[in-house]
């Protein structure tokens, strides 16, 4: 190859070899990005332990799938292709970027392994990498600038427009596109090189050809300079606000989190049995959180996803996940400074950056998480908050006399244990339910859980759960007095000790019945028993048991006898989301010949919408403009159904309640699967 | 500001499902649930609050059996101080008099500036704290909603009287006040606060102990007796409306109107 008529590293500068600014820029740029990054890392260093190492192969997984592959992105299919774009030109570029770097000291530099037939390769991919990445970057500026998608707003009380950040980022991005750019085609233009056609590069040589080549020079040292400045400008800049997330997300999703539908514990490290000596006791103060929580803060991209899915938002209760994560943040970046030390005594965070009602706001149902591109969490941070207001004895009057109902009773009703299997009186002739606590013993334990076992409505799921199970020839035993409830959103409401004891008597309850299986109705139960405790036979939530059935023969459903009907089916979070259940419940309903059933498009599966909660939700008076069931049956409406199924009482409760606030009554109706079920068994 | 607490452990009216015994003088007892009086609760939340603010302590006591302990405990897991047990089984059956008799005399072993009670008990006739407040020969006020602490001046005092109206009253100390739930919301107990307080040591006192005398307390000294309990036959003055659910609120709010619950 012909030398170079002109290059950064042997140019002058006010009469100074260039390359000692060259060699001096990135020496100052990486020292300051490392000083940087050792102070950011300072609260992780002071925060709760979160072993995140296990089950490597499968992390290395979700790097290649939800970060490499960026899995999650095209759920917003503009935002999304944009992004992918964005990202993988950022990957070619990378490369391009370090060559550049080490050109402004090493004349004819080139990365090991790109020196051979890779190199024109790769010399067209960057090319054309920086116009992908050039003009997406002017998409997102008009994006931005013009038509504001709603979900990027900051509402005032929360602080400022995110908006010039992120204006200033695509500045930066399209000033490094703009100067490589120059920088080659000068080059070119004096060594008559070939660009890639319709690449920036070769719009760029087109305007520069017929320059002579002094003013080359000086282009191309200009460019260079304000490449190298803007670089390290860039990377230091980047763990300042939400483009942190350059740096951090592919960390955050190789330490994501691999199991779904649990909690974590208190304290990593400190068994169930040593909670008690604990002295703290969940999160109260910023450095209470786990260093992964952290990190998620750190790596938040305020693309607003989540709150864009967060029912709560949806419905205006104060809680905006987004927000937990840019307060969270802000604080952080506020007490450890880059340069000096923590501001002050650590702070209560509750009555700080969070209010009590928007920790309660939350009903757990995981559509942030699900739709989180870099596996943010939010449910473990809300549960350990939560723990910490309950340690406070911060709990709402509201929630305070079921909790101590069920300390009493086992029940949120404060209901009598000796009650607990009434509901089997209305099971109907010829249908037999065995109780543990009359001594009887069975194969498979059905664990009912309160409000099936308590409430009047809920009762006939219990009743038709016990029909479908001896029509399916399934020999089944229910505990009775002895059973309590599951605790399962005792456990997320915060108060650990008392889902402990819970957890106690049915684990001692259930290994007594020596049940092989458990099956359950009832969702949450069934996320409890399967997540939350140890040491149980499997779990199974009857809409697996009744498609197993169909496909078996075992269970045989008549047709409808009005067909006239529009069915939809509502996912319950803790059937689907949390223990990904989808299709069983489908197949069951869809079993039933005659049935038209529709899916609430954008709406269903994955992104289901919750009904409002189940558990101490329930008793919970949240600030809202409306219910969130209500919004869910406008969502069952607009698609066209009449009835909405679902496999879960809470939704039940909810979805009945809000058809009723809705005026609908007589127009639109919610029904249990298991009834739907058992109203067409064919004997 | 050393306050008093007075509490009561009672079968909680929300978790159980009250019959009456044969014979009519009890109800059934086997299967309930206790609790801390609600209204205790308040009072206790109200003291531990005011302390909080201006320093002092806070002791709660019971009298009961050895049951009572189970309350104390869950009232100093609210953040009371101390604890303070009535127990002698020469206390059982007293009347609303021998109870205020044996808490004076509680009083009297220690120094406090403040005594609350709460309004009433979910078993009880709401009067004991003013025949505490007799027997000690201090001032008494009921039903109290708000408290307002100025060092060296009266307590200035907030009663909820009939119709929602607010009294407001200056009361010297020491006093005993009868607090009205509603003043504060108190603060959640859970197991764990509860197990924190579980070997903190709490004074038992007897009646020798306290210098009561057993003939003027008890069941021996009681001059109002229980005679019977019943239930009362359910009235026929029900009316069910009828109608969608337009027709019924219109239905109600002429209702309303005419019996005069809204203007």
């Amino acid at each position: 190859m012909a030398p170079e008529p002109f290059s950064p590293a042997s140019a002058t500068l006010a009469g100074l070899p260039a390359k000692v600014l060259f060699l001096l820029i990135p020496l100052v740029g990486l020292a300051a990005f490392a000083w940087i990054i050792a102070r950011r890392l300072v609260p992780l260093l002071r925060a709760a332990p979160d072993p995140r190492l296990q089950d490597v192969p499968r992390r290395i997984w979700l790097v290649l799938k939800v970060w490499l592959a960026q899995w999650r992105h095209p759920r917003y299919l503009l935002a999304g292709v944009l992004h992918i774009l964005l990202f993988f030109g950022f990957l070619v570029l990378g490369v391009r970027s370090t060559q550049m770097v080490v050109l402004g000291f090493a004349d004819g530099f080139v990365l090991p392994g790109f020196s051979g037939a890779l190199g024109p390769f790769y010399n067209a991919a960057k090319d054309i990498a920086a116009t992908v990445v050039f003009l997406c970057v002017a998409v997102l500026a008009v994006r931005r600038g013009f038509f504001k998608p709603a979900r990027y707003a900051v509402p005032e009380k929360l602080g400022k427009d995110h908006t010039p950040e992120a204006i200033l980022v695509l500045g930066l991005i399209a000033t490094l596109m703009v100067s490589e750019g120059l920088f080659e085609a000068s080059l070119l233009a004096a060594t008559a090189g070939q660009a890639m056609p319709l690449t920036l590069t070769w719009a760029f040589q087109q305007l520069l050809s017929g320059i002579s080549i002094p003013a080359l020079a000086t282009i191309n040292l200009v460019s260079y300079t304000i490449h190298d400045l803007t670089f390290f400008f860039f990377l230091c800049l980047l763990p300042f606000g939400k483009h942190f997330h350059v740096i951090t997300s592919l960390f955050n999703v190789f330490f994501m989190r691999i199991r779904t539908g649990n909690v974590k514990p208190v304290r990593h490290g400190v068994s169930d049995a040593q909670l008690d000596e604990l002295k703290i006791f969940g999160v109260k103060k910023f450095e209470d959180f786990t260093w992964k929580h952290m990190l998620d803060f750190y790596s938040c991209v305020d693309c607003g996803r989540c709150s864009d899915h967060c029912p709560a938002n949806a419905v205006k209760r104060p809680l905006s996940p987004r927000f937990i994560s840019i307060k969270a943040r802000d604080y952080a970046f506020k007490r450890y400074p880059i340069f000096g030390k923590a501001e002050g005594e650590p702070e209560n965070l509750i009555g700080g950056i969070f209010s009590e009602d928007e920790i309660w706001s939350c009903t757990t149902c995981g559509a942030c998480e699900e739709e989180c591109p870099i596996g943010i969490e939010y449910i473990d941070k809300i549960v350990d908050l939560r723990r910490g207001m309950v340690d406070d004895g911060l709990v709402p009057q509201s929630l305070q006399k079921p909790m101590s109902a069920l300390e009493k009773r086992g029940n949120p009703w404060g209901k009598l244990e000796k009650k607990r299997a009434e509901w089997t009186a209305g099971v109907g002739d010829g249908v037999e339910v065995k109780l543990v606590e009359k001594g009887d013993t069975a194969e498979t334990l059905y664990f009912v859980d309160s409000i099936t076992s308590y409430d009047d409505r809920m009762q006939k799921i219990a009743q038709a759960t016990a029909r479908v199970l001896t029509q399916a020839e399934v020999d089944f035993v229910v505990i009775g007095k002895d059973e309590k409830d599951s605790g399962h959103d005792v456990r997320r409401f915060g108060e650990e000790m008392l889902f402990q004891s819970l957890k106690d008597q049915n684990t001692e309850a259930i290994q007594a019945s020596e049940a092989k299986r458990i099956v359950t109705n009832d969702p949450h139960a069934l996320n409890a028993l399967r997540n939350d405790y140890a040491g149980l036979p499997p779990v199974q939530h009857i809409s697996e048991l009744i498609a197993l059935g169909l496909e078996s023969g075992k269970l045989k459903l008549k047709p409808l006898a009005d067909p006239s009907k529009t069915y939809t089916y509502h996912d319950p979070c803790y059937l689907g989301r949390h223990n990904g259940t989808y299709d069983a419940p489908r197949a069951a309903i869809d079993g039933i010949p005659g049935l038209k059933r529709v899916e609430m498009e954008g709406h269903c599966r994955d992104r289901s919408f919750c009904c409002g909660g189940g558990g101490l939700m329930l008793f919970y008076e949240p600030d809202e403009e409306q219910r969130m069931g209500v919004v869910r049956v406008e969502q069952a409406r607009k698609a066209g159904a009449d009835v909405i199924v679902t496999a879960c009482p809470y939704c039940l409760t909810n979805i009945e309640d809000a058809i009723k606030v809705s005026g609908l009554e007589g127009k639109m109706e919610v029904l249990d699967l298991v009834e739907l079920v058992d109203g067409q068994l064919q004997h | 500001m050393d306050i008093l607490v007075c509490v009561k452990r009672v079968p909680d009216s929300a978790e159980n499902e009250i019959s009456v015994a044969a014979g009519g003088a009890d109800i059934h007892r086997d299967d309930l649930v206790y609790s801390v009086n609600e209204w205790d609760n308040y009072a206790v939340e109200e003291a531990i609050q005011i302390t909080e603010r201006l320093g002092g302590t806070v002791t709660v006591v019971s009298l009961g059996d050895s049951e009572a302990e189970e309350v104390v405990r869950r009232e100093m897991a609210m953040g009371a101080g101390q604890g303070l047990l009535l127990v002698d089984g020469a206390f059982t059956g007293s009347d609303g008099l021998g109870i205020a008799t044996i808490l004076k005399a509680a009083v009297q072993k220690g120094r406090y500036d403040l005594i609350l009670t709460g309004a009433q008990a979910d078993d009880g006739g709401g009067q004991v704290g003013g025949m505490l407040a007799a027997l000690l020969d201090w001032p008494f006020a009921s039903l109290v909603n708000r408290i307002d602490v100025n060092e060296g001046k009266p307590l200035r005092i907030g009663r909820e009287i009939e119709g929602g109206a607010q009294e407001v009253s200056d009361i010297e100390t020491p006093c005993v006040l009868s607090i009205q739930t509603g003043i504060n919301e108190p603060r959640y107990v859970g197991i764990r606060g509860i197990r924190k307080v579980a070997s903190v040591e709490i004074p038992v006192l007897d009646a020798t102990a306290l210098g009561v005398e057993t003939a003027s307390v008890g069941s021996a000294g009681a001059k109002v007796r229980r005679v019977d309990y019943f239930v009362p036959v359910a009235g026929a003055g029900a009316e069910m409306l009828t109608g969608s659910t337009d027709e019924l609120a219109g239905k109600l709010l002429d209702l309303l109107k005419a019996k005069g619950g809204i203007k």
